[in-house]
């Protein structure tokens, strides 16, 4: 893979060796839960990172607290697992001082969209050059089982044993609603499109934010199983691929169409016909036909669940504009001396 | 007729009136003309957290003192000689603070029935004679301002606004300092909108004119310059001298300098500073709370930055688990806090000095920091780079503890050569620190230096240096998670043995004893210096002994400081809070000292804290 796909990381220097999935293994013993979705989303990490072709010692991993906040002790790259919801905050201060770094955030449900959900907002609406991996299980793993801000209303948790009240956050729509540029969502158990996905946000100038559905086997089992099986999987999900019509079902039977009212609904493509359906435009200025589409989702049946990437825009990213701005305040004003700024512009004289 | 002059060797001037009439802007600029003249001076704004409360009522009381002398002083005065009050409630807001015989110069045109009714006025005060004891010049300040404004195309009540510069000129007048500054501060300011701008300056002359003229005042003062070090001055206030600090702590250890704040009073004014310097390549990042300011700062101090947050106390509060990190990362970092009057929001825009504690103590686990606190709007100057170095050797986030009166008190500055100022090195480790018994090479983010304690700082970028690192216990040296008991009891003692190395390398505390027989010591901390240095000469002015100390390292203290202590028959703390240095000195050094204490959003006042001397001295 050549360097020039990943036109957002021009700046970071690249690798002189040739790296392989085995060079970005940390000799840490990994201590998820034998069966967790970690396991395949850091196996995914791994082998696509030699793919940027980045210098190693330039990629760095920053995360909260969770289970998923574990990730980068098990990378060989730079590593920071710090608090509780502010590796976004963290991770800024880190990609608008460091334009020479790629840095990535993994976070959870839990981190990312209640204890940390206003760092993530900000984030997304700066469009800081940061790429966010949000693990999405629908529960508090290293908590044990409490119910999240993405579980299902009505969910039996330990701290709900009568149901949850809440209503549950779609991240997709969330990040949308923040204008983020970049919005994706993908499956742990899909190794392909995962890949590709992460591909697409490591080449977007700014935030990412990429929704992977994971699966926590002790507290939550098969939270996002239909979206798994074979049987009901092509039913349930549809792939989205820029410039292609939104179709799925077995057969491609199902599609997205815009329904006369004005909002968009998944219909038969036989009823209304080939042409009347969408062609996805995950460049499209206009937020709303990536919104329109996060919402088809059922969040309780997971029927009509859109995965691929939602929006993909160009917004010059924060860290770019602040380098510009000191570099044109500079050019205008020449460079500062110390000296005359501590003198100031009223001083006087003692002899 | 020339009007007789009256030599003086100091004054304390206290401008009032609403917050929309301008006092700061007035006080300002009176205050630079001061300044410009050579005399030595101390400055206190005073106004309220409100921008605009209701006009003419007492909560809207916008006041400046100034205190200029031909002498070195050390505050902004006890009590003012000179009371300006643009309105009723500027005069009862501050007529208990005026000493009888004082100088009272009232806007008359302000005293109308309703404007009296609003702060609970029977009668008008300029008529009733309840003023008698005071030197009463009343003015029509307003209406008169209008009158020299008759040429200019623009409504009264713009022509109106213009009185602060009529009661600046007259005061300049009256004081006799120089014009040109403020004309050419008018010029500048009002470049944009020619006819304010004439009408400001016309207005600012219309009041000297007047001062010259009328029979109302028949003495003009002069106050001789101090005598002062040679060199180059500037008046500065407190929060542009930490800026000014940063960009040099920054020029001084090479290092970028990043600022991630969020707005609060009363430390947003070093956001405003620090936002204007990019030509010094300073990145200011406006972060969305004050968790992601400093989160922002951690961010950049990993990534090899001098990285600061600035805040005040309920942002403390919010950074406290963030701080918490960066004691566990060992990483440098600054945290200013411009403390002001608590708990909760308290008092946005007073002063006090209640976060001692909360800087020492205030987060979960042993998590100890440095701490440092300027003792004069200036010293936020040189007190700021002291923390800054301490941050990058010792790799450890640093409170700077300054508060509100520093923030916007001012006085003269010598303004130091740049090549006067210490420089400090990063050091940013470089390769591999470690090698195994195989031979093999590694490196170990938790190695120390056996001198200062110091991890290494490990730029990412850095070939070689790959390691993850977090809020969660690491085994010593090598770094990686550790749950072991020995080994967390060891990392506790070793952070707090690193912050405790500090104190090799700061000056020990210096007592000011100029008999050397006192036997009482009075010690103080930050922005008491002033008050607690004039209190001295006081005492001493009366043939009484007393020593003075201040503590410029609170954590940890300078190394001297137990001896010092003990070597007095009794040790008085004065503070801004309810004795929190006491409680650390009682607990450290098991001296029972007597604490004296103020909380009332203002600094103390000298003869307050002489009486406070004298009655030690008595009871021994």
């Amino acid at each position: 893979m050549t360097t020039d796909a990943y036109p957002a990381l021009t700046l970071v220097p690249k690798t002189d060796v040739k790296q392989s999935a085995k060079d970005f293994k940390s000799d840490q013993e990994v201590r998820w839960c034998p069966g967790c979705g970690d396991y395949a989303i850091l196996s995914a990490v791994q082998a696509f990172l030699p793919d940027l072709g980045l210098a190693k010692e330039n990629i760095v991993f920053v995360s909260g607290i969770g289970c998923s906040s574990r990730f980068p002790y098990y990378l060989d790259t730079f590593g920071l697992h710090s608090i509780h919801g502010r590796a976004p905050a963290i991770a800024t201060g880190l990609a608008t001082s460091r334009p020479d770094l790629s840095v990535w955030v993994i976070t959870g449900d839990g981190d990312a969209l209640s204890i940390g959900g206003n760092h993530l907002i900000h984030a997304l609406r700066r469009n800081v050059n940061l790429k966010i991996l949000l693990f999405n299980n629908r529960i508090y793993g290293l908590t044990k089982g409490q119910y999240s801000p993405t579980s299902e209303q009505g969910k039996i948790t330990k701290s709900t044993p009568e149901g949850s009240l809440d209503y549950s956050f779609n991240p997709v729509s969330l990040a949308l609603g923040a204008e983020a540029t970049f919005v994706a969502r993908t499956i742990d158990s899909d190794r392909k499109h995962l890949t590709e996905v992460l591909r697409a946000a490591a080449a977007h100038e700014g935030t990412a934010l990429v929704e992977i559905y994971q699966n926590c086997n002790i507290f939550n089992d098969g939270a996002w199983e239909p979206l798994k099986d074979n049987d009901t999987r092509d039913d349930l999900m549809m792939r989205l691929t820029h410039g292609e019509p939104i179709r799925f079902g077995k057969d491609g039977e199902k599609g997205v169409a815009r329904m006369p009212e004005g909002h968009v609904a998944v219909v038969n493509v036989a009823d209304v016909g080939e042409d009347a359906i969408l062609i996805h435009d995950a460049h499209a200025k206009d937020p709303g036909l990536a919104f329109a589409l996060s919402r088809l989702a059922n969040p309780r049946t997971l029927e009509n669940t859109p995965i691929g990437v939602f929006r993909d825009i160009h917004r010059p990213s924060y860290d770019r504009l602040l380098r510009e701005q000191i570099e044109s305040v500079t050019e205008r004003l020449g460079g500062g001396d110390l000296q005359s700024l501590l003198n100031g512009k009223d001083t006087w004289n003692v002899s | 007729m020339a009007k007789q002059v009256v030599k003086l060797n100091k004054v304390v001037i206290r401008f009032a009136g609403d917050s929309g009439d301008g006092m700061q802007l007035t006080g300002d600029r009176f205050t630079s003309e001061t300044a410009g003249l050579g005399n030595d001076l101390s400055t206190l704004p005073d106004f309220p957290a409100e921008i605009r409360a209701p006009a003419g009522t007492l909560p809207g009381v916008s006041a400046f003192q100034l205190h200029f002398a031909d002498h070195d002083i050390m505050t902004p005065g006890d009590a003012p000689n000179v009371l300006v009050a643009m309105n009723p409630a500027a005069l009862k807001a501050n007529l208990h603070d005026l000493p009888r015989g004082a100088d009272l110069i009232v806007n008359t045109d302000e005293f109308t029935k309703r404007n009296l009714e609003k702060v609970g006025y029977a009668a008008n005060p300029i008529e009733d004679g309840s003023l008698d004891a005071y030197n009463v010049h009343a003015v029509a300040l307003t209406s008169m301002t209008v009158e020299a404004l008759k040429g200019f195309e623009m409504s009264k009540k713009d022509a109106e606004r213009a009185k602060n510069m009529y009661a600046l000129g007259l005061l300049c007048w009256l004081y006799n300092r120089p014009s040109e500054g403020t004309l050419s501060f008018l010029r500048a300011k009002f470049a944009k909108k020619p006819v304010i701008m004439e009408a400001n300056i016309a207005a600012y002359e219309a009041g000297w004119s007047f001062g010259e003229t009328t029979e109302a005042f028949s003495v003009q003062y002069e106050i001789a310059p101090a005598p002062m070090k040679a060199g180059v001055y500037r008046n500065i206030t407190g929060n542009p001298a930490i800026s000014l600090g940063l960009v040099a702590a920054s020029k001084l250890s090479g290092l970028p300098l990043f600022l991630g704040s969020y707005p609060i009073t009363p430390a947003s004014d070093i956001l405003h500073e620090l936002s204007k310097h990019k030509r010094f390549g300073v990145m200011t990042f406006q972060a969305e709370d004050e968790i992601a300011g400093i989160g922002s700062a951690i961010g950049a101090a990993y990534g090899g930055a001098l990285a600061v947050t600035t805040t005040s106390g309920p942002g403390v509060a919010l950074k406290s688990e963030a701080i918490g990190l960066a004691v566990s990362l060992e990483l440098p970092l600054l945290i200013i806090d411009v403390q002001r009057g608590g708990p909760s929001t308290g008092l946005p825009t007073k002063t006090e000095q209640s976060d001692l504690l909360q800087a020492m103590f205030g987060r979960n686990g042993e998590a100890p920091v440095a701490i440092i606190a300027p003792q004069s709007p200036s010293d936020c100057f040189f007190a700021t780079i002291e923390a800054a170095r301490i941050a990058v050797e010792y790799r450890t986030p640093v409170f700077l503890l300054s508060d509100g009166y520093l923030a916007n008190g001012s006085e003269p500055w010598l303004v130091p050569n740049v090549e006067s100022l210490p420089t400090f090195e990063p050091n940013f480790a470089t390769g591999p620190n470690h090698t195994a018994e195989d031979g093999t090479e590694s490196f170990w983010p938790y190695l120390r230096d056996p001198e200062t304690l110091a991890r290494p700082w490990a730029k990412p970028g850095t070939k070689g240096l790959e390691h993850r690192i977090g809020g969660i216990e690491k085994a010593d040296g090598i770094g990686t998670i550790s749950y072991d008991p020995a080994n967390h009891d060891k990392m506790v003692r070793l952070r707090q043995a690193k912050i405790d190395a500090i104190a090799r390398t700061i000056p020990d505390v210096e007592v000011d004893d100029p008999s050397g027989e006192a036997r009482v010591l009075i010690l103080g901390w930050g922005s008491t210096f002033g008050p607690i240095g004039a209190a001295c000469r006081l005492v001493r002015a009366e043939g009484q002994q007393v020593a003075q100390a201040h503590i410029r390292h609170l954590n940890p203290f300078p190394s001297n400081l137990g001896d010092v202590l003990k070597a007095y028959d009794k040790v008085i703390v004065p503070e801004m809070n309810l004795g929190q240095l006491a409680l650390l000195l009682r607990a450290k050094y098991l001296v029972d000292v007597v604490s004296y204490n103020q909380v009332r959003g203002m600094p103390f006042k000298s003869d307050e804290l002489a009486g406070v001397i004298s009655d030690v001295l008595e009871s021994l």
